[in-house]
């Protein structure tokens, strides 16, 4: 088991390495610089030439390379052209915005999508079997950013029931520790903080839950399918056990394998960013910025926050495999 | 009275724009407590479907018609409610599978799923339960039982493993073991202990067996009673012994005859039956098995062949029976007309026929008869 994780991790050291190289080729190849984000059109080409040679731009792209990598070692990201702040602190700030997005969506994709896929399976060709799947095909056909839009006209304009932007009522003048709007108000006891953190992530959460939604009452479904066929069930049933033993431990079970796969997927794609979602409702996570910084040509930013989502997509892919170990006992982590 | 009595039981599968298939056709048998019967047929002659159809664990899917009786001591397992079905199953009426790898779940240890029926049926919680199902292990020939009970299904090995469904099935003491194909998946070696242990085992609780087989073999030494079973319907019921000596069905000598036997002299051929599966009358237009029989006359066909029963309580559904040797009559005690719904099809003539029960195909052994 340590071994395994111990190795995962060592693995992440090439990947980094490979993924470095080919953001450094990729970014470097994009038309215009950052001079131009500043400068606008109006720059003079001597005017250029200079915020080019103060960033470091104008030396060799090997050069450039090796600076990045040396700083890399020493964890340093660097500095944020637009902003002028430290990459790192940009990061720590905005993060903890998409992580309690991203769980927000996945408590209610998760939540409502299991039940809802496994209900579906048992009621194979009625009514909520079909009302489920093709609900979950307008579900990954819609454009989340309508969805957005419409959850907050209807929500939060019309209604008034939920906050229509940001991660928190600034009156309140919160505490922060971590930047964790809801645990900092557990940590710091400031419930009317933490209450309004939660509140504020209501609407964005079902937006950006509504892909994975669709997806896991599809997996889910079909995966229950396969297992109400498989013979344990059967032989489940010949025992003359409770229909509730035989759903939760002999179907559940098994028909969550795959599922755990998706959600795996889904929370990594999730964390590293979701550009409409944020921007609809003025969420300060890090998708809107990482878009402002690839317009902006803020290489250090788009750089170091790059590396940092491929760090933590690979974390969570790991807790997935390990958790599908302690599912799954014919899978052994070795 | 007898323990299980199946009348005129039937399964129809319907789909749309489909023939509706008949894959058990009015079976009629019957088990006294303590008995062995023996359900013998080729794949997809409706012995699955028939054990299933008692134990209510037919798929429910639109379409599927369960018609009949199945009285099981005083009870019609057919009309009563899933809940009371739930009750006698696992406790009064229990089944053995025939792949014991696919029939165990695979992410559950063999404890959870041994006490499991011991919590159900017998309200057995904790350590207690752990106890008897070490104990349960242990009878049906588990070594090392306690450690087997935190093991999960893919660390056993398969004899292994049907013995740890064995152990499921009896844990409750049934009062009838349905054992559907239970030594098919499993090599020669290991069919002969699985076969030895339910014989202990039906011997010293006085439960009643259903063996449900392709296998001569495995019928030739457990069953007291055997019925032949051929296109969804009971062609012969016999004792052992006179069925073995004497088959009166065509299809029973057919059977037999197909059989490799030891002290068959050398150089003589097997006689396999002419035909295949395919070759099937609907029960309505006649015998099922005249397009494959060798003694077939003109009034096999046109009406379903009335069930002959003799003085010595066989019974076999032929109008030319292969003639007794040596005896020139015999006593006619009863002949029941025999009867069919018209417009359906056998399931054994069904082309490309998906199984519409998991577990219906059977692989062809070369156990000869003793």
């Amino acid at each position: 088991m340590i071994r395994f994780i111990v190795r995962r991790l060592l693995q992440l050291i090439p990947t980094l390495f490979g993924l470095s190289i080919l953001l450094f080729i990729w970014l470097r190849r994009l038309p215009g610089g950052p001079e131009t984000a500043i400068l606008g059109e109006r720059g003079t080409p001597e005017m250029r030439a200079a915020i080019r040679q103060n960033l470091g731009l104008d030396e060799p792209i090997l050069i450039q390379y090796g600076r990045f990598i040396r700083r890399m070692v020493r964890l340093d990201l660097g500095t944020s052209i637009s902003t002028k702040r430290e990459v790192t602190t940009e990061f720590l700030q905005r993060f903890p915005g998409t992580v309690e997005l991203t769980i927000t969506a996945m408590v209610i994709a998760i939540g409502i999508g299991i039940p809802l896929g496994y209900l579906a399976a048992r009621r194979r060709g009625r009514f909520l079997d079909h009302a489920s799947v093709g609900g979950s095909l307008i579900g990954i056909c819609i454009p989340v950013f309508f969805l957005a839009y419409i959850l907050k006209a209807i929500f939060s304009e019309n209604l008034g029931w939920f906050p229509s932007s940001g991660r928190q009522d600034p009156t309140l003048g919160a505490t922060r520790i971590t930047n964790f709007f809801v645990l900092d108000g557990l940590m710091t006891r400031e419930w009317d903080a933490a209450a309004d953190a939660i509140w504020h992530l209501v609407l964005p959460g079902m937006a950006l839950a509504s892909i994975p939604l669709a997806i896991i009452v599809r997996i889910t479904r079909a995966s229950v399918l396969e297992v109400l066929n498989e013979d344990f069930v059967r032989t489940a049933e010949a025992k003359g056990l409770t229909e509730n033993v035989v759903r939760r431990r002999h179907v559940l079970r098994n028909a969550m394998l795959p599922v755990a796969t998706s959600i795996g997927l889904l929370t990594g794609g999730l964390l590293s960013g979701a550009v409409l979602t944020e921007t609809v409702f003025a969420f300060s996570g890090i998708g809107a910025f990482l878009a402002d910084s690839i317009s902006q040509r803020d290489y250090p930013v788009l750089m170091g926050f790059i590396m940092i989502i491929a760090v933590v997509y690979v974390l969570v892919n790991l807790i997935v495999d390990l958790s599908y170990s302690l599912i799954d006992p014919r899978v052994r982590v070795r | 009275m007898a323990l299980l009595d199946v009348e005129e039981l039937s399964v129809t599968f319907a789909r749309r724009n489909q023939r509706p298939v008949r894959a058990v056709d009015g079976v009629s048998f019957s088990v006294d407590a303590g008995e062995v019967v023996g359900l013998v047929g080729e794949s997809g002659c409706g012995k699955s479907v028939t054990s299933l159809a008692i134990m209510g664990l037919l798929p429910k899917q639109p379409g599927l018609t369960v018609g009949g009786k199945a009285v099981f001591d005083g009870t019609d397992l057919l009309k009563i409610d899933d809940r009371s079905r739930r009750d006698i199953r696992g406790r009064d009426i229990a089944m053995i599978f025939q792949d014991p790898l696919s029939s165990l779940n695979p992410v559950v240890p063999i404890g959870i799923q041994v006490t499991e029926v011991l919590t159900r049926h017998r309200g057995m919680k904790g350590e207690a339960a752990a106890k008897e199902a070490a104990q349960l292990l242990d009878r049906v020939g588990i070594p090392d039982p306690k450690r087997r009970l935190k093991e999960y299904p893919h660390q056993l090995s398969g004899g292994m493993r049907q013995r740890a469904l064995i152990a499921m099935a009896v844990a409750c003491q049934p009062r009838l073991l349905i054992a559907d194909e239970p030594t098919t998946a499993l090599d020669v070696t290991i069919q002969a202990q699985i076969l030895e242990l339910l014989k202990d085992l039906v011997r010293d609780s006085g439960t009643a067996l259903v063996m449900i087989t392709h296998d001569l073999g495995v019928v030739a030494g457990m069953c007291d009673t055997i019925n032949v079973l051929y296109g969804g319907r009971v062609v012969e019921t016999a004792r052992r012994r006179p069925l073995f000596r004497q088959p009166r069905h065509p299809y029973t000598v057919g059977l037999l005859g197909s059989v490799p036997r030891l002290d068959a002299g050398r150089g003589e051929r097997l006689n396999p039956i002419p035909g295949s599966v395919r070759d099937l009358l609907p029960w309505p237009d006649g015998c099922a098995f005249a397009p494959r029989c060798t003694r077939r006359i003109d009034s096999c066909v046109g009406e379903p062949p009335a069930l002959v029963v003799t003085h010595d309580s066989r019974g076999y559904r032929c109008v030319n029976p292969a003639p007794l040797p040596g005896a020139p009559g015999e006593e006619v005690r009863e002949v029941v007309p025999g009867s069919a719904t018209p417009g359906s099809v056998p399931a054994q003539a069904v082309p490309d026929d998906p199984p519409a029960v998991p577990g219906l195909a059977a692989t062809p052994s070369e156990e000869d008869v003793a």
